[in-house]
């Protein structure tokens, strides 16, 4: 599981507005009758996206000028609700790298982190500030430094926070945390027999 | 002497494996609950690694959200939710994870079986792949929910990499009045904090309210601390937690018993002890609570107006206008009157036995207003056959409803139990969210039980103090 550091994300924007955006939102339930991810990509978002009949609905993520962005913005609380992987699954298959939004919803954080999602929180005048940039340029790539925390546009940088726990993951390639938690066994089997109900249990 | 914790200081602390390289804490999971959904992929990655499930025994499994509330018998008619069960019954088998499967006769929502089981027990860690895990807080566990590969960390590891979070005390002094819930206590505390106001901090839920509440009552509060924003909520461990406890098949017995109680009342927070932040909260200004909108932060009592745009901060406007028009509700018109096309009794929010004698005792000899279709879905095969021996679906089915099998169901709809179209469902369930309930166009209105109930038989939303007189409370 050795990963590559993630330092940068660069790469085209997509305003998806509004706070709150939560991950039935981003993944609608019947999707998830599945026992793989697979696929989850291309159901992003689905019921902004296309009605009933599949007929698409305007939504940013299909303007022909958005094609091929890689940081999505929204708004705060992002991926709220549903503890469902799927959810930053969906957004990493779908090709974004990162979502700069004014605060996220703590399981997608940190799921998104475990993927390599970068998730940059920004306070509400930089979020407001460069959303209308982004809205406003499509053209434009935005260009995140992980260890500044901070996303440049257009000659502007934008400052915002990663907690400095998913910073340091990132930046060492780490933020799959799997393997180092399988090196503590021996701390681990020190722990659960100093409680007993974990003892008691034979562990 | 050591200085006064609070609970979640000493469950964290106790569970502390040790310190990662980024700073975050290697916490033990002591109690690891898995269902269908969110366990499938955990396991392909296990056999990916070619890694073991680290304490099978301590690893529990049920199956609810695929499963049919009608018609149970397999194969499923929908070919995905039948391979999902099969592949969550060749994962426990294959790991030696013991599955309350179908026909165990204890199957049911991962967050009723816990309970019922006595798994979920003061002082321990729970995680389980699924947001309202915190539920399990009602017994003073440190409980939360985890993504995927979070639960393929703790298949492999027992543990997981997690940033320990601030402890706010949320305390609710005070009588409730008659007819005023523990879902309009959870429903007013959101609506007070807002759905992000949680971020960050686990929810301690204190005070004479709490303090009165059963178990069930303080598992509605608990399970819906994440529509909060708070990952984790709990309430202290006291005596109606251990009497509910005691004699359940997993709890300890004989002398064990007696050391585990003396435990648990040790886990309690100390007098005295440090917050983060403290929230007092009056009971008596709390009414039963409803929501308007698309996301539970959106309520307001049943006597007040939906929120005008103009009314509200610049900065909540464009989020009102979406809500009401999601919703096709005008801004500033009564919630009530609202008419309902589905009335939905279930969840693992509302839907243990109490919820259902509560309803009961409201429906007898009433019948579900014509144009409305109702069902009644307990959480677990327990609660089911508790209620059949009190008559009580008998009850509910002459009131209208249609009595099912325990499960999921239209909470968030991955079972065959949909809205259709922009059907406005009054429920008891814990999200409200566009789409949630099986319609991107449908719309849910979030209540107590007894509100439900109401709803049903007037086809509107209604006070249910009114429509029944101020009866259960």
């Amino acid at each position: 599981m050795a990963l590559q550091p993630i330092r940068h994300v660069r790469g085209r924007g997509v305003v998806v507005p509004g706070d709150d955006i939560d991950t039935d939102r981003i993944v609608p339930a019947r999707y998830l009758r599945a026992i793989t991810f697979d696929g989850l990509g291309a159901v992003l978002f689905q019921d902004a996206r296309f009605d009933d009949h599949g007929r698409p609905l305007g939504h940013p993520l299909d303007r022909p000028e958005r094609r091929g962005a890689t940081v999505m913005l929204s708004g705060g609380n992002f991926g709220c609700g549903s503890s469902r992987e799927h959810a930053p699954q969906s957004i990493v298959r779908a090709g974004f790298r990162a979502v700069v939004a004014g605060s996220f919803a703590e399981i997608f954080f940190a799921n998104a982190t475990t993927l390599g999602l970068v998730c940059l929180a920004l306070g509400p005048e930089e979020l407001v500030a460069l959303t209308a940039a982004v809205a406003a340029d499509p053209a434009g790539e935005l260009a995140i430094d992980v260890g500044d925390a901070a996303v440049t546009f257009a000659g502007r940088r934008y400052p915002g926070t990663i907690p400095a726990t998913a910073r340091d993951a990132l930046l060492r390639g780490r933020f799959d945390p799997l393997a180092e938690l399988l090196t503590n066994d021996a701390a681990v089997a020190a722990t659960a027999a100093r409680l007993p109900y974990l003892a008691e249990a034979g562990a | 002497m050591n200085p006064p914790r609070h609970l979640f200081d000493k469950v964290w602390d106790a569970h502390a494996v040790g310190t990662l390289a980024n700073g975050q804490t290697q916490l033990l999971i002591g109690t690891h609950l898995i269902h269908e959904v969110t366990s499938p992929q955990a396991f392909g990655m296990l056999d990916d690694l070619r890694l073991a499930v680290r304490m099978p025994h301590r690893t529990f499994a049920t199956v609810d959200h695929i499963v049919p509330t009608d018609r149970r018998s397999e194969p499923f008619a929908d070919p995905l939710a039948d391979a999902m069960i099969k592949a969550l019954r060749a994962n426990c088998e294959r790991h030696g994870i013991t599955y309350f499967d179908l026909a165990s006769g204890l199957q049911g929502i991962v967050h009723m079986v816990g309970p019922e089981q006595g798994i979920t027990q003061p002082g321990t860690t729970i995680a389980c792949g699924d947001s309202h895990t915190s539920t399990h807080g009602a017994f003073g566990a440190v409980a939360f929910g985890i993504g995927t590969s979070q639960v393929r960390d703790v298949l492999a590891s027992q543990t997981i990499a997690m940033t320990k979070p601030k402890v706010r005390r949320i305390e609710v002094d005070g009588a409730l009045g008659p007819g005023v819930y523990a879902k309009d206590v959870i429903l007013h505390i959101i609506r007070t904090l807002g759905v992000h106001g949680g971020i960050g901090y686990a929810y301690e839920y204190a005070g004479a309210v709490f303090d009165r509440m059963s178990m069930e009552e303080r598992m509605t509060v608990c399970n819906m601390s994440i529509e909060g924003g708070a990952r984790c909520g709990y309430v202290n461990p006291d005596d109606t937690t251990f009497a509910y406890l005691e004699g359940r098949p997993y709890a300890p017995a004989g002398a064990a018993w007696d050391e585990a109680v003396a435990r648990w009342r040790a886990t309690a927070s100390d007098p005295g002890c440090a917050y983060d932040d403290i929230v007092a909260i009056d009971a008596t200004d709390i009414a039963p609570t409803v929501t308007w909108g698309i996301n539970p932060g959106q309520a307001v009592f049943i006597d007040e107006r939906v929120p005008h745009p103009d009314e509200v901060p610049a900065s909540e406007r464009a989020a009102v206008e979406e809500a009401l028009a999601h919703m096709k509700l005008v801004g500033g018109q009564p919630i009530a009157g609202t008419p309902v096309e589905v009335a939905f009794l279930g969840s693992c929010t509302n839907a243990r036995l109490s919820d259902f004698r509560e309803v009961a005792a409201v429906l007898r000899g009433r019948r579900v207003a014509p144009g409305v279709r109702a069902i009644a879905v307990p959480g677990s095969t327990l609660v089911k056959e508790a209620c059949e021996r009190e008559g009580i679906d008998r009850v509910l089915v002459e009131a209208g409803f249609e009595w099912r099998a325990a499960g999921c169901s239209m909470c968030l709809a991955m079972n065959p139990d949909k809205l259709q179209g922009d059907e406005l469902c009054a429920s008891s369930s814990n999200r409200n969210f566009k789409g949630r309930q099986g319609s991107a166009a449908g719309r849910t209105v979030l209540m107590s039980p007894v509100m439900v109930a109401a709803a049903a038989v007037t086809g509107a939303v209604a006070d249910a103090r009114a429509v029944f007189g101020a009866q259960g409370a």
